[in-house]
């Protein structure tokens, strides 16, 4: 199961990509869960989603709680809190 | 109801004449928010950002009589001085159009996806917003 993961403004920085594909392992079907799959490729992965940070996400381009669930095809957005305005 | 997510600056004054040519429209309120001391750039999320506007102003009408709306918000390099946002509402009174008005800001600073980068790094986001945002709950 893929989903297509955008990052947007310090995290993109931080991450040194704006987005990706990601091949979702069996059991991660939440925000949170796919937050911490990520986290766990370490390096800059765990500085920038640590728990400790405050980041914002959105799955198909409606904010989404951490216990959002995602499926298949979806488009999940990391950022962190807006600033526009 | 206009939203536009735009590179380019816009002209206010043309904005605000579009809203108040039905004659039932007995007030327009607006808001302008301007590049304060230094320059900035804007990022957003094609797409999402539109739809969140929409959401906003959808939510706006169904709390306030609004006739119409215009919001407009910038992206891209700016400079001190330059405009960056323009909301205005048209009601037939003006406790509408400015509570409609204010509402929009405030939704807009904490649900749309903007992002300021300064010089000196990028912007963070601000507990007041976050409050000015929770008091129409």
């Amino acid at each position: 199961m893929k989903v297509k993961v955008l990052y947007f403004a310090a995290l993109r920085e931080q991450l040194g990509t704006s987005g990706e594909e990601v091949e979702l392992p069996s059991g991660v079907a939440t925000v949170a869960a796919l937050r911490s799959h990520l986290r766990s490729r370490g390096g800059a992965w765990q500085l920038a989603l640590a728990e400790s940070k405050l980041v914002r996400t959105a799955v198909n381009q409606d904010m989404a709680q951490p216990s959002a669930a995602i499926t298949a095809g979806d488009e999940v957005a990391f950022f962190p809190p807006v600033t526009g305005g | 109801m206009k939203v536009s997510v735009q590179a380019q600056d816009f002209d206010a004054g043309a904005e605000m004449r579009a809203l108040s040519c039905d004659p039932k429209v007995g007030a327009v309120a607006s808001f302008i928010g301007v590049v304060r001391e230094v320059g900035m750039t804007l990022e957003h999320y094609p797409g999402m950002t539109e739809r969140a506007l929409h959401k906003i102003v959808q939510e706006a009408r169904s709390r306030w009589k609004v006739m119409d709306c215009t919001v407009i918000h910038r992206y891209g390099a700016l400079k001190p001085t330059d405009q960056i946002v323009l909301v205005a509402v048209a009601s037939a009174h003006r406790e509408d159009a400015f509570a409609a008005c204010e509402f929009i800001m405030d939704y807009l600073k904490t649900q749309a996806p903007f992002w300021k980068k300064e010089a000196a790094g990028w912007v963070e986001a601000r507990a007041s917003d976050d409050k000015a945002a929770e008091r129409w709950k």
